[in-house]
């Protein structure tokens, strides 16, 4: 199903190499398909205890009280965990490349903000044992007004969905919003034959990973503490844990690399710290797995997002100007979606050649679950939004929609509106293939086009 | 009442790697005493064959076959620190780690190999298959077995290599946005067939071609099968998903993949794909990262081939049947 148009780019690749080119099978293949691969949640460990979290049945509320007696009494419950037994409980995982502030709780205190927030971790025997003793645990909470919508979100007199914030946005260097400025805007939809704004909407979705987020924390006996997990990124997460744990880094060995799926799902850092704290107070090994429900609902979805553009354009097909305003929807918390919004900010005006740009990307708070990263961070809603803009576009001027991508494509040398310049281009040499394979003939001289700019 | 068909366009670039950089891997290479080479890094493999494609970068670099290497992760007692696998930046920036960390490597290999051949370093090579020779003298020439064994118990000396590839960090400029946010861009071009039936508002997607360049494909079988599979969850991403149905209830949503729509197999488009490899200046041997962008382009193309079949304008994702018969209904209302 596969076929490599060599005849493009040939000038620029060397094609005789030995490995590299090889459609080899992967080496861990037989394992995966004969079930023999072992994945974390595959060991197994005398005295495990199974880890199950108490979490918000509301979507903001205050805290009166905690009280877990009767869910200590149950048969089988080792152990249970409050905000009380964290060192650092209030923390955010950028902060690594000091991206603050700290935003979010491992387990509740005051303030739940999401419904489904972590409040109470209760350690037992069995799943079943930790799961009959977490419906025990009594949480007395005040409901506060919620906010669901982004617009909402940003009106005067919303609910202040996270105080470590002070607003329902994140604040860059930048302001309330990432910038990208370059040319004239105004002057561009002034001299523009046709003006096209247009809102674009996204809804949350879920990786959808084949095995859920978890890990199993085991104490070594000396001191220091192996995690089996299945985390994207084994450093970025153990110096999160240690923070978060005050726990020197070499106290703590991670082990994984073997994982079934993670689209940007597992790179929370959320399962990690507790289970390392439940093993360290308890010293028995903990295992805490996402219920699949929770892999749904509980851990980060991709950001909703709601995205405006303004374009003017020219009869003849030109870009004159496009105004783009990018709102993603963090949730309740931070995690990695201040970057995304930047890595939106940085995408835009998408792979075309346009001489006024203005951009504006912000991180929006509301009580929906915390989103996070997923494959296509920052862009993929992007691109959704730009390229059913563009078809407008060149509906709008009555131009072939291929042939109005090629006339605005990006080509070497091109400088973007980040100020960088464009190299390595190859949108149009895809969209010339695109226009062979589907057959949807566009006229000559945009096959005669070439990514290395005029010649 | 009918079954309408349209056709659909989206193009796309997306980069490689962490946003605006500070995006550090690193690697480590050995030979064991009998020219096997170990690859060591604390990389994760989410399922996508990160292993084998490193493989494939320290056996080119080395000259041996992918089949001696092994790859040792992801443990941080004993591997180098990686920031982690996302941002579509595995392959380009651990792969430039594993081939400075291999050359690195394979010059201690070569020394010891001239040593042995009294020879002159400079004027040695790898034959791909196992081999040290002299460059247009392919007679005089020693294995890698033989060299290996040679450093470890007669040279006293150790074929290993460091590696470590960074992208400094970039701060963007506050009021104009100027900023380096990424090294190099992949591209992508789908063109979508759909049939509405604009009784039910049901859309199936019956054909995408897509044609990514994605830099060199480093090993095509596992490009193919990562592209196929983006193809799919851009599709689903269309069409199907949502954790919020509801919303803005937030009551409702899927808890399993019963209730959390997708399609299944049966579902599955038509689907083409064709790769452009034009390398990039900075990936070993020309990648860049493929993972992310080539879920991507379904997205808008889907989009934009409803429009074409039913000339309505679904502008909220997913593109579901609802929507799509509201907006026909309105459509006959205007």
């Amino acid at each position: 199903m596969i076929r490599l148009a060599k005849q493009y780019f040939a000038d620029q690749r060397d094609d005789d190499l030995n490995q590299i080119g090889l459609g080899l099978q992967r080496s861990d293949v037989p394992g995966h398909v004969t079930g023999k691969t072992a994945y974390f949640a595959d060991r197994n460990f005398p005295r495990m205890l199974h880890l199950k979290m108490v979490r918000s049945p509301h979507h903001h509320a205050r805290i009166r009280s905690i009280d877990t007696s009767e869910a200590e009494k149950q048969p089988g419950v080792a152990r249970i965990l409050t905000h009380k037994d964290v060192p650092h409980n209030v923390y955010t995982i950028l902060i690594l490349i000091q991206v603050g502030p700290e935003d979010e709780q491992v387990l509740a205190a005051d303030k739940v903000r999401w419904k489904g927030e972590a409040v109470v971790a209760v350690l037992a025997d069995s799943e079943r044992a930790a799961s009959e003793a977490a419906a025990k645990v009594k949480i007395d909470y005040e409901v506060l007004p919620a906010v669901f919508d982004m617009d909402e979100a940003l009106k005067p007199g919303a609910p202040i969905v996270n105080e470590h914030h002070g607003n329902n946005y994140y604040t860059y260097d930048s302001g309330s919003h990432r910038k990208v400025r370059f040319g004239d805007v105004e002057k561009g939809f002034s001299e523009a034959d046709h003006i096209l704004e247009q809102t674009y909407f996204s809804s949350p979705i879920e990786h959808a990973p084949t095995e859920t987020t978890g890990c199993i924390a085991v104490p070594e006996g000396n001191d220091r503490f192996t995690c089996y997990t299945n985390t994207q990124a084994m450093f970025f997460t153990l110096d999160n844990t240690s923070i978060i744990l005050q726990m020197p880094g070499h106290k703590l060995h991670f082990v994984g690399g073997t994982v079934g799926g993670g689209f940007g799902g597992k790179v929370d850092v959320t399962v990690e710290p507790i289970a390392i704290l439940a093993a360290k107070l308890t010293g028995r090994p903990v295992s805490f797995i996402y219920s699949r429900q929770e892999e749904m609902q509980i851990s980060s979805p991709r950001a909703a997002e709601k995205i405006v553009i303004k374009d003017g354009v020219m009869k003849d097909g030109r870009l004159l100007a496009r105004q783009v305003t990018g709102y993603t929807d963090a949730g309740a918390y931070s995690r990695h979606s201040p970057y995304g919004a930047q890595k939106g900010a940085a995408h835009y005006p998408g792979p075309y050649t346009v001489p006024n740009v203005w951009i504006d990307t912000y991180c929006v708070y509301t009580n929906r679950t915390p989103s996070s990263a997923m494959r296509g961070f920052g862009v993929t809603i992007a691109d959704f939004a730009l390229e059913v803009q563009m078809d407008k576009l060149a509906r709008l001027i009555g131009m072939d929609p291929l042939e109005f991508r090629f006339i605005n494509a990006y080509r070497d040398g091109d400088m973007k509106a980040h100020r960088q310049k464009t190299e390595g281009a190859a949108l149009i040499e895809c969209m010339q293939e695109a226009s062979k394979a589907a057959d949807w003939p566009v006229a000559e001289k945009y096959l005669k086009m070439s990514s290395y700019g005029e010649v | 009442m009918a079954i309408r068909r349209g056709r659909g366009v989206a193009a796309v670039n997306y980069p490689t790697g962490m946003n605006l950089g500070g995006d550090p891997s690193q690697a480590l290479v050995h030979s064991t005493p009998t020219g096997n080479f170990m690859v060591t890094l604390s990389s994760v493999d989410l399922g996508q064959g990160l292993k084998q494609v490193m493989a494939q970068i320290c056996a080119e670099t080395i000259g041996v076959s992918a089949d001696l290497v092994t790859i040792d992760t992801a443990d941080t007692d004993t591997g180098p620190h990686c920031m982690g696998t996302f941002a579509s930046r595995g392959t380009h920036r651990i792969g430039n780690a594993v081939i400075q960390a291999a050359t690195e490597a394979k010059q201690v290999m070569l020394e010891v190999a001239a040593e042995e051949l009294e020879v002159n370093v400079a004027d040695l090579e790898t034959d791909g298959a196992g081999n040290i020779q002299v460059k247009g003298a392919p007679q005089m020439s020693i294995s890698i077995f033989d060299t290996a064994l040679a450093a470890h118990f007669k040279r006293g000396r150790s074929i290993s290599g460091r590696g470590m590839f960074l992208i400094p960090r970039s701060y963007p400029e506050t009021e104009t946005g100027a900023m380096k946010p990424s090294t190099c861009y992949a591209h992508a071009c789908t063109v979508a067939d759909v049939e509405v039936d604009d009784e039910t508002g049901e859309v199936s997607v019956v054909s995408v071609k897509n044609v990514f360049e994605i830099g060199r494909a480093l090993n095509p079988r596992m490009v193919e099968q990562q592209l196929i599979g983006g193809s799919w969850m851009g599709i689903s991403h269309a069409l199907y998903e949502t954790t919020e149905p509801y919303y803005p209830s937030r009551d409702g949503g899927g808890i399993d993949f019963n209730e959390y729509l997708m399609p299944g197999p049966g579902d599955l488009a038509e689907t083409e794909i064709i790769v452009l490899e034009r390398p990039s200046s900075d990936g070993p041997f020309g990648a860049k990262g493929p993972g992310e962008m080539c879920a991507n382009p379904q997205i808008p193309a889907v989009a934009n081939a409803i429009f074409d079949a039913v000339g309505v304008r679904i502008d909220t994702l997913p593109i579901t049947p609802e929507r799509i018969l509201r907006a026909l209904k309105a459509q006959q209302a205007a």
